[in-house]
């Protein structure tokens, strides 16, 4: 595959792990944290923590916009489900994230016809040859996905249909990362940042990082080379002291991000005062909801959600092993209230969240599965 | 959020200018390239597909950068190890 | 390792020894996936109401001694949708399906049974056409449908057709195979390139709106087996890749055998199309159901006779060894990327599903 298969060459990771490795400073540990959750997924996937040295760990980040959407929101779209005559369509990562009574898979076994969708334009082709039913988009996804559910809304708008909504979930990137550095118990020293988030905002959103707050970003790309380069790219400006926003993942990301993306999100949706992420808290600002001129197709307008707020237990310590300070076996409730069954927090709900990877895994260590596998 | 893969445009649709048909290793799909109508694809270039939509272009001259880079760093590797094991023959 | 994380790692453990219980109150589609969610399920419903020595063995047949005669007796129902698809139908699958149980058992098919659901207002011609589909499935797999059943529901249900069959064949005295008698130094084989049928169905739905040059692998894989026995003295056990894919048949022996499974991502046969389509959608093939490829555990001194008889055969031209079994971590599956890292191949909850994330 072109573009893909390049980027997953073994020698040239070796090299790269070499002079990694090379930059490293005796008696130094390095902590980088990823903030997508593709990334995440590549670097469990390939296995590419078994090129970097001890010294160098990589931290997971709240960058799973799947993840984050607290059990309170899954209630409300499964609330909406629940309306007769109402079909609701949503990604296949989303079906599994629990409510306070289940998820999707188990609402749909209590008589909800949620089904999955790949593009929020199936979801439009339903509506158009299901006139009788109406049609909801569970709209879910960062910045990157957010255009494509406003082509979404802007077609429906221009075609007159009139059985189609969204009921918007989509955050934004940007003040989680800050959330992350606003904490007081933060001890990162540079960000692998998002990649295809950035082909839309672009790469100036990120510069407050390396100016205010000195760590680095390398904006990188999803393959296992371009995380591998970006590492090397972050170990680089770390010893050579500078502290900027790079793009490694330039044959894809424009500087600039793409205007006409920009451009159909502002037009249909706006940024709520503060939205709820599971694990963490309330952030301000890091959310969108579809704009007035819109409500036709506003879910949460033609539906009123009981929006009650389920909290998370308050022992749930999501935030602290987000930001790497704790490690999962260090939270209160992990293992106990908290497992892959029963997940509490976005660090178990994700596959590949920290908490469930270690859940599941953590009894082997890397070494011993490295040694398994080559000898 | 992430999942984007890279697919090469075959053809544009002549009825709907905002729909191209791409090609993935052989598996052919329709897209939507509205989010490119500043600068829009024509078949034989590659774009950034995720669900659904293409958003943005893929730069062949930046991808060449990025694989000479790759491939430098790997021949400088080469020339290391080559040079380290040649040492030792001594 | 602190003492307080061994603490919790030991609490986990403890917790997974458990008995297995079902925590929902009602059937989810995960249950039927062939992952951890149905694994739960006849674990702590079926296997503990049912309880007896041949069912927990849980292979894909029973096996028992009647008079003197070995037989195995698999039974399956199968559910798709489209019925109609590239490379075959529901028809095809109900036969081959429990052709194969038998096959990788090592027994040799010969009776099945076909009973029908039907759903009200489906097609006369819809299901001759599948009937006729069994007749020539069976007629090339050397089994006769001696015995069945039919049902007629409500317009709603049966999404058009249903069918289980149930399947008898014939041991020989000295075949024994069975995930249990796998151990360090085996070496594992799959017959061809895998998560074809699975991907052939998520395209056919016609949702995705995919085009691709691609058709279901079902195939009685009967012959093929008989070539390889006949060839290779060393074979310990075969599995019938379906739902679940190849990763959950490795996650079934390691678990079985209490062995580690290491394998070669390099190594593992995919299709450019099914691999494109996978990439598109975000699926991992070696969790995408085939209808026609077997997994072999053999004794690693006897691989080349294994390999070679596979090949020489039309339905293994594409056979290749994947991996090898190791004593430690018991329980796990490993896979050495192409990129030259590791990672665990778990078990999924339910079906693969795609993601955006």
């Amino acid at each position: 595959m072109r573009f893909v298969d390049e980027f997953r060459d073994a020698e040239k990771a070796r090299a790269l792990s070499a002079k990694i490795t090379s930059l490293c400073e005796p008696g130094r540990h390095y902590k980088f944290m990823e903030v997508c959750g593709g990334h995440t997924h590549t670097i469990y996937k390939h296995g590419l923590e078994d090129y970097l040295p001890e010294s160098i760990t990589l931290v997971h980040g709240p960058g799973c916009p799947v993840c984050v959407i607290p059990m309170g929101r899954v209630d409300d779209a499964i609330h909406i489900a629940r309306q007769p005559g109402v079909l609701m369509t949503s990604f296949g990562d989303m079906m599994r994230v629990p409510g306070s009574g289940g998820n999707f898979f188990d609402s749909n076994a209590e008589g909800t016809n949620i089904r999955m969708v790949y593009s929020p334009l199936d979801s439009l082709k339903i509506a158009r040859q299901n006139p009788d039913l109406q049609v909801v988009f569970m709209a879910i996804g960062f910045e990157t996905t957010a255009p494509s559910t406003a082509m979404t809304v802007l077609r429906a708008a221009k075609e007159g249909i009139e059985n189609f909504s969204v009921f918007a979930n989509h955050v934004t990137i940007i003040p989680a990362i800050k959330a992350i550095l606003d904490s007081p118990d933060l001890r990162l020293d540079g960000f692998i940042g998002p990649g295809h988030v950035s082909t839309v905002i672009g790469c100036r959103p990120y510069e407050f990082i390396a100016a205010e707050y000195g760590k680095p970003v390398v904006v990188a790309g999803f393959e296992p080379l371009d995380i591998l380069q970006s590492i090397y790219m972050l170990m680089e400006q770390l010893h050579e002291g500078r502290s900027e926003v790079e793009n490694q993942y330039s044959r894809v990301v424009p500087w600039d991000g793409n205007p006409v993306a920009l451009r159909v999100i502002a037009e249909t949706m706006e940024l709520r005062p503060y939205f709820e992420w599971r694990g963490l808290g309330f952030i301000s600002h890091s959310a969108l909801r579809m704009r007035e001129e819109y409500a036709a197709f506003d879910a949460e307008r033609q539906y009123s959600v009981p929006g009650v707020r389920v909290a998370d237990p308050k022992a749930c310590q999501c935030g602290e092993v987000l930001k790497g300070v704790l490690k999962p076996w260090e939270c209160k409730v992990f293992g106990t209230a908290c497992t892959p069954e029963t997940p509490i927090g976005t660090c178990m709900v994700s596959p590949e969240g920290a908490c469930a990877a270690y859940y599941n895994f953590g009894r082997f260590t890397r070494q011993r599965v490295r040694e398994a596998s080559t000898t | 959020m992430c999942l984007g893969i890279p697919g090469e445009v075959i053809e544009i649709m002549t009825d709907r200018p905002d729909l191209a048909k791409v090609d993935v290793s052989g598996v052919k799909r329709a897209i939507n390239i509205g989010l490119l109508t500043d600068d829009p694809p024509v078949p034989g270039e590659w774009v950034l597909i995720h669900v659904g939509f293409a958003l943005s272009k893929i730069d062949e001259a930046e991808a060449a950068a990025a694989l000479e880079f790759l491939e430098s760093i790997g021949k400088a590797y080469e020339d290391e190890m080559a040079a380290f094991l040649e040492s030792r023959i001594e | 390792m602190t003492n307080r994380e061994q603490q919790v790692l030991d609490r986990i453990d403890k917790a997974r020894r458990r008995r297995a219980k079902v925590r929902e109150e009602r059937i989810t589609l995960s249950h039927g996936s062939g992952g951890k969610a149905t694994q739960t399920l006849v674990e702590a419903v079926f296997l503990d109401a049912f309880r007896n020595p041949m069912l927990e063995q849980l292979e894909d047949a029973a096996e028992f001694t009647v008079d003197g005669a070995r037989l195995a007796l698999t039974t399956d129902s199968f559910v798709v949708s489209p019925l109609f698809f590239p490379g075959g139908d529901i028809g095809d699958l109900a036969v081959n399906g429990t052709v194969n149980d038998l096959a990788v058992s090592g027994a040799r098919p010969l009776y099945l049974t076909a009973g029908f659901i039907l759903e009200e207002g489906f097609p006369v011609a819809d299901l001759t056409r599948i009937v006729d589909s069994m007749a020539a499935a069976a007629a090339v797999a050397g089994v006769k449908i001696v015995t069945g059943d039919t049902k007629v529901v409500q317009r709603g249900k049966a999404d058009g057709c249903y069918i289980n069959t149930a399947g008898v064949g014939v041991l020989d005295a000295d075949t024994r195979l069975g995930v249990a008698t796998v151990r360090p130094g085996d070496v594992i084989l799959v017959s061809g390139p895998i998560g074809e049928h699975g991907i052939t169905i998520m395209l056919a739905r016609g949702e995705l709106d995919i085009d691709a040059d691609l058709e279901s692998d079902t195939a009685p894989v009967h012959g093929l087996v008989s070539a390889l026995l006949a060839a290779c003295p060393g074979v310990r056990a075969m599995r019938d890749a379906t739902r679940g894919g190849v990763a959950t048949i490795l996650n079934e022996i390691a678990k079985a055998a209490d062995v580690a499974v290491v394998v070669d991502e390099a190594a593992i046969p995919v299709k450019t199309e099914v691999r494109g389509a996978s990439e598109l959608l975000g699926i991992d093939p070696l969790y995408v159901a085939c209808e026609g490829r077997i997994v072999v555990v053999v004794d690693g001194a006897h691989v080349d006779s294994a390999l070679a008889a596979l090949r020489a055969h039309p339905l293994g031209a594409e056979a290749a060894v994947i991996g090898r079994v190791k004593d430690d971590p018991p329980g796990l599956v490993l896979l050495n990327t192409t990129f030259g890292g590791t990672r665990i191949v778990d078990l999924l909850v339910g079906d693969p599903l795609p993601r955006i994330c």
